[in-house]
């Protein structure tokens, strides 16, 4: 068990930390515990957090909209800075240093189709967290950067962000939107069909801020795609390892391995799987006279779902090769403060 | 207060929650729960892969039902089906319906699905809202159980007729968003049942989707669905060897015995403060679940599940 490759390897080794997995097992739990081990293991660290429960968040003084990094104090040799990801301010923020002038600027950040995707758009916010991270990465204010990846049922989400504006950019519909309105007049009748269709279906409001927009954005494109290829290369690098969290369920297993087949397909290698919410496994109690106890009924139950779960883990980690498996238990109580985070930390990393 | 008033009181249950707290699972005990009670019933899940199927042993359905249980006219039980709904189709169907057969291909072949939904925040989820309402209303069956999406995103999900109504003021959109709202506000027609498990996070989550989809969507909600919950064990916070004479029972099992008696003791204790926090917070009824030690989620648990609920039900007041 000895050779046995250890989370504290894995994480000590890499400069990025992503964490990974579907919603509900304990990520941001999890990451916020990497971050931790961090900072005590004497490094400048920092998590990046998406969404995080309400309680974790001001444990570790974090709050929304701030998109600044705040200080985490603690007994740790290292430092700790935690940031929870403003969606919209980040892309305000990339607008602003990568605009030609203050007409783009000001063009872009006024438009409505704009405002609609800067915040709410689902895939806006993992494409923010990837600018961040790049950011971040970028700074070299870090010596490790853990980023809590959003709760989403593609792993892919993340990694593709970067190329979902770049795609949206090159669509052929999008060239035909941007060209001059005069132009598709005289070359492309059929297209100016379309237009109206589509303008009857959305509506026209739309359809002008969507041209607007594009127009306005123009000659950005290129700053946004060279980005996103730096981050690509740099996640698939040594230099970033990314974390599986589970919880050993049925379907969480089946979301889970569908995540790292989606990051295979990206050459991205799972390097720790973390299985949180683990059945207490206790011994076998066999003595006849405790059959008829309480306490008989709670061990052999835990202990049924104790075989099941391994069987879980068993089938989820079957083909990932050499890495790192640190399992934490269901805990008695919930772990939703500093403490819980440290008690968390002691439990991955002993 | 009695299933079948239960269960017919509206035709659509949307069952809703955060990842992980098994809402879809729910999806499938509520739906075999209702079938009993002799409702027709056909479960909508939201793009494929969502896993309701495993709940009947059945493998992933598609745009096309399927029969999941079938109607036992002796035992009085009517037939569950289940199928998917998917935005991209719904959106076809949707302009094919409106005569935009050559733009709804069009659109696909293009990708200006992608464009147009991103231009309009919530379309897919109005789209999806949308043909659950063109089901509901051609009465195909007595009640529709849909699989609502997860992760947060419950409350966008339903919202989202709401704020398409108020951003697009003219056109089919616009229209779609006043049928769909009509639908969703509809006590009679619509009831969202909220599930949590019975823990801090999940429960701060709900609340607040809950006072948010009363206040602003203006929802009807029905009971709030507690998985997970762990049964209580009489006895088991005492040691184990008052119960019994302990004098032969080796010291290793005993000192077992009594550390799952405190982790038990525990979390049963943390999931009751969290269940009466729940209940001062939000004044609905709960219908507690039991936590399954056993094999996953299949027919087998399912079934056990919809029994719970049915005891669940019947312990309601009304």
């Amino acid at each position: 068990m000895t050779d046995e490759l250890l989370l504290a390897d894995v994480v000590d080794g890499a400069r990025i930390v992503v964490t990974t997995g579907t919603g509900g097992v304990g990520k941001t739990t999890t990451s916020a515990a990497i971050a931790v081990y961090g900072a005590r293991s004497g490094r400048r660290t920092i998590v990046l957090t998406i969404d995080p429960a309400r309680r974790l968040a001001d444990a570790m003084g974090i709050s929304a909209h701030a998109n600044e990094p705040s200080r985490v104090e603690g007994s740790w040799s290292g430092e700790l800075d935690a940031l929870m990801l403003d969606t919209k301010g980040t892309f305000d923020t990339l607008v602003t240093r990568y605009a030609r002038d203050e007409t783009q600027r000001s063009r872009i950040l006024e438009n409505r189709f704009y405002q609609n995707i800067a915040g709410a758009l689902s895939g806006t916010q993992e494409y923010m967290a990837m600018e961040k991270l790049h950011a971040l990465a970028e700074s070299n204010d870090y010596d490790l950067i853990v980023v809590d990846t959003p709760p989403t049922r593609h792993a892919l989400a993340f990694l593709d962000a970067p190329r979902m504006l770049t795609r949206l950019l090159e669509n052929r519909v999008y060239r035909l939107l941007m060209a001059p309105r005069g132009f598709v007049r005289a070359v492309n009748s059929a297209a100016q069909v379309f237009i109206r269709q589509i303008t009857r279906v959305v509506g026209a409001e739309v359809v002008d801020d969507a041209i607007a927009f594009f127009r306005a954005f123009e000659g950005m494109e290129q700053g946004f795609a060279e980005r996103a290829k730096t981050m690509i290369e740099l996640l698939r690098s040594d230099e970033t390892a990314f974390v599986l969290v589970a919880a050993p369920r049925a379907d969480t297993v089946v979301e889970t391995k569908y995540f790292v087949g989606q990051l295979e397909a990206s050459h991205i290698k799972v390097r720790a799987c973390v299985v949180n919410r683990m059945a207490p496994l206790f011994a076998a109690v066999r003595s006849k006279s405790t059959k008829d106890l309480p306490h008989r009924a709670a061990v052999d139950q835990l202990r049924e779902a104790a075989v099941v779960e391994e069987a879980h883990v068993t089938s989820l980690i079957e083909g990932l090769g050499d890495i790192a498996i640190a399992r934490v238990p269901l805990l008695a109580s919930d772990l939703h403060d500093l403490e819980g985070i440290a008690s968390m930390e002691r439990l991955l990393f002993g | 207060m009695d299933p079948a008033q239960f269960f017919s009181a509206s035709r659509v249950v949307i069952v809703a929650g955060k990842g992980g707290v098994g809402k879809t699972v729910v999806a499938g005990a509520v739906a075999r729960a209702a079938a009993r009670f002799a409702l027709d019933t056909t479960i909508l899940e939201i793009e494929g892969r969502s896993g309701v199927a495993s709940s009947f042993d059945a493998p992933p359905f598609g745009y096309h039902e399927v029969e999941l249980v079938s109607a036992d006219k002796t035992a009085g039980r009517a037939a569950v089906r289940g199928r998917t709904i998917t935005p991209d189709l719904a959106l076809i169907e949707y302009l094919e319906d409106h005569g935009l057969r050559r733009i709804a291909r069009r659109m696909a072949a293009t990708g200006l699905l992608e464009v147009v939904a991103t231009a309009t925040p919530g379309i897919k989820d109005l789209l999806v809202l949308g043909k659950v309402k063109q089901l509901e209303q051609t009465r195909q069956a007595d009640l529709l159980v849909l699989d609502a999406p997860a992760a947060g995103h419950a409350l966008s999900f339903l919202d989202a007729a709401r704020v398409l109504h108020d951003t697009a003021k003219v056109g089919p959109i616009h229209h779609q968003a006043i049928e769909v709202l009509a639908m969703l506000r509809d006590p009679a027609r619509t009831q969202v049942m909220l599930v949590t498990l019975a823990e801090e996070t999940p429960i701060n989550e709900l609340i607040e989707t809950a006072y948010r989809l009363e206040d602003q969507l203006r929802v009807s909600l029905g009971p709030v669905i507690v998985n997970g919950v762990l049964p209580a064990l009489a006895g088991i916070d005492r040691d184990p060897s008052e119960l019994i004479d302990a004098t032969s029972v080796p010291k290793s099992q005993l000192s077992t015995l009594r550390a799952a008696g405190q982790w038990w003791s525990k979390r049963y204790a943390r999931q009751r403060e969290e269940l009466e926090r729940l209940a001062e917070a939000l004044p609905l009824p709960q219908i507690e679940l039991p936590y399954l030690f056993g094999p996953t989620i299949g027919a087998a648990q399912s079934i056990e599940l919809s029994d719970a609920l049915v005891e669940g039900v019947n312990l309601l007041d009304g």
